[in-house]
């Protein structure tokens, strides 16, 4: 029983406001400088690669870099 | 080497199945030893034959669509068969006469119900977030899908699970949860398929090719992670023997109904919503040929939803033993819950932007954004349902089901037509769908379909609500409750025919697809002759 009424109190507190500021924090990263262009060439990726997988990493990983520039 | 430890488990399994159905304490049960038995001893001689075979070499350089064409296909069959089942009961209760004598316990309406509620969600649903899951992973992962045949163990796997929950019901095997009807071990069998559907999924993720995983990833994965945790809570059962299917709750009183309504409404967020949702993260893109409209706000969306969502249950809860403050908490987080849903809405429409002259000339589109309105229309009702002073309304009668139904039927549906119809010729090679004029009637059966079924059921379950609290001058209660039964005929027929067309669509759907498949006019094939990228 110990241990649900530290959980309890765990969920109740700390726990309430770490999940809070979490969800604010990822909405602040979303919009973090220089997100406009990975975010538009990450909106692409469904019109690549639709009938064969990429041959090997390097390919799309250079494209992403040339985006992320 | 794998070929020679699969003999002796599927021989074992058949033998301990038979071993079960002679032991077995009631029909259900024994029935599904045997049904089991046989699955066990088919696959033993299937296996035997291949055994020592030389492998044949995987085609690394293409994608495993095999998984993906079964459960596009079991998604129409089920389809068809959930919605057969769900017209059967609204006439059902329209003219209750349809509970034929000689037929019960077997097809009475208390029966067929959750083998309906199953087919459309678990059975029609669940197979189009299969098909969704193993097409949109490999594409935006760009590669194989992981694990070899594991996937088809999941399709299968789910397969036989969904045969043994409908035999299930039918034979009087339920543990009462809504939604969670399957007794224990058919919802064993679950854990290990779905555990398997994770590995193939998560390797799929962690082996891909795409530096960054694409929004419908995140959906469909928390999807999966999400029904993974609410089947092993709710499920918390003892048997009562392992030769029975009957089993006892952990959990009782108000706490059991408190995780039975966690496990519901998420089943609702997590399972016709979020794993819905990846799929129109894909599919609208890519009908429509434009990239989604905000990928920020796609982000914002998902987190928002998975934060919010979990808490909403408590506001199936109202007036009841469960403590105010939870159903409070439960009723404000559905009210929150409206922002990221319309927020999701708004980016899916908004997609559209500048190509909304495409909704004239294609009618797999207009089902996508029309899909979306009706997610917007009941994520807008759902809340404002979730308001305790409206559930005392609202509650326990007819317009829960209309609510219900205009998103399952006009969202989840009308959504997974749209992306069956884009996969289809995708998946078959052929240059288009054998009739676009087909897919346009089924547009607007299924569309009239619905709003005849919301409306009606509006109608009827306010109704019913004024009349249940009608008093007198008194303080009696005016009516009895087979004074509402008695009012409500004339929309019950309304609904069995809002039913009827929604059917009739899919059957057309049914038959264009296969027309397409049989019929349709091959691509010509390009591959051997194009050099790699």
């Amino acid at each position: 029983m110990q241990d649900y009424t530290f959980l309890r109190e765990l969920s109740g507190s700390i726990g309430t406001v770490f999940l809070v500021l979490s969800f604010f924090g990822f909405v602040l990263f979303a919009f973090r400088p220089g997100s406009r262009r990975i975010h538009e060439d990450s909106a692409e990726i469904p019109f690549r690669h639709d009938d064969k997988p990429a041959p090997d990493l390097s390919v799309s990983a250079a494209r992403t870099e040339e985006a992320s520039q | 080497m794998l070929d020679y430890v699969k003999l002796p488990i599927l021989g074992l399994i058949a033998v301990g199945a038979a071993i079960a159905a002679n032991y077995g304490l009631d029909l259900a049960y024994k029935i599904h030893a045997i049904i089991i038995m046989l699955v066990a001893g088919g696959l033993f001689l299937w296996q035997l034959r291949r055994t020592g075979e030389p492998a044949v070499p995987v085609p690394a350089g293409e994608y495993m669509d095999g998984p993906v064409k079964a459960a596009a296909i079991a998604t129409v069959f089920w389809g068809v068969t959930g919605f057969l089942v769900g017209v059967w009961i609204a006439f059902q209760l329209a003219f209750p006469a349809l509970n034929f004598e000689w037929a019960q316990p077997y097809l009475n309406f208390g029966r067929l119900r959750p083998l309906h509620t199953s087919a459309v969600i678990f059975a029609f649903g669940g197979n189009a977030l299969i098909a969704a899951t193993f097409y949109i992973g490999q594409r935006t992962c760009a590669v194989r899908m992981w694990g070899g045949n594991l996937s088809w163990f999941v399709f299968w796997g789910y397969q036989l699970f969904i045969v043994l929950a409908a035999t299930g019901y039918l034979l009087g095997a339920t543990q009462s949860l809504e939604y969670a009807e399957p007794e224990w071990y058919v919802d064993l069998w679950l854990t290990i398929v779905w555990v398997a559907f994770l590995a193939v999924y998560l390797g799929t993720i962690l082996t891909r090719k795409e530096p960054h995983i694409y929004v419908a990833n995140w959906f469909l994965l928390s999807f999966i992670v999400t029904v993974a945790m609410l089947h092993l809570v709710n499920n918390m059962a003892v048997p009562v023997s392992i030769w029975g299917s009957r089993s006892v709750q952990v959990m009782s009183g108000v706490q059991s109904a408190m995780t039975q309504w966690w496990y519901g409404h998420n089943a609702v967020g997590f399972f016709l919503t979020a794993g819905f949702l990846g799929m129109m993260y894909y599919f609208v893109p890519k009908q429509a040929e434009r990239p989604v409209y905000s990928y920020k706000l796609s982000i914002i969306h998902f987190w928002a939803l998975i934060f919010l969502y979990i808490w909403a249950g408590p506001h199936h809860l109202h007036y009841t033993a469960l403590p105010d403050w939870a159903s409070t908490l439960g009723m404000v987080f559905s009210v929150v819950l409206w922002m990221p849903s319309w927020g999701g809405m708004i980016n899916g429409l908004m997609t559209l932007q500048g190509a909304w002259d495409k909704l004239r000339t294609d009618p797999i589109l207009r089902m996508m954004v029309t899909s979306l309105a009706f997610y917007g229309m009941s994520t807008f009702e759902g809340p404002m349902m979730s308001i305790r002073a409206v559930n005392s309304l609202s509650h326990y009668t007819d317009w829960t089901i209309g609510h219900v139904h205009s998103g399952a039927l006009g969202w989840n549906g009308l959504v997974t037509f749209g992306m069956l119809y884009y996969l289809f010729p995708k998946l078959w090679n052929r240059k288009a769908l054998y009739s676009i004029r087909a897919v346009s009637w089924h547009f607007w059966l299924a569309t009239i379909g619905i709003v005849l079924y919301a409306s009606s059921m509006w109608v009827t379950g306010i109704m019913e609500g004024l009349m249940w609290r009608e008093v007198d001058a008194q303080g009696f209660l005016v009516n009895s409750f087979a004074d509402t039964v008695d009012a409500k005929l004339p929309m019950y027929v309304v609904r069995g025919l809002g039913g009827v067309m929604f059917l009739s669509g899919a059957l057309i759907m049914a038959w264009n697809l296969w027309m397409t498949v049989r019929k349709g006019e091959a691509i010509a094939d390009t591959h051997s002759a194009v050099p790699a990228e």
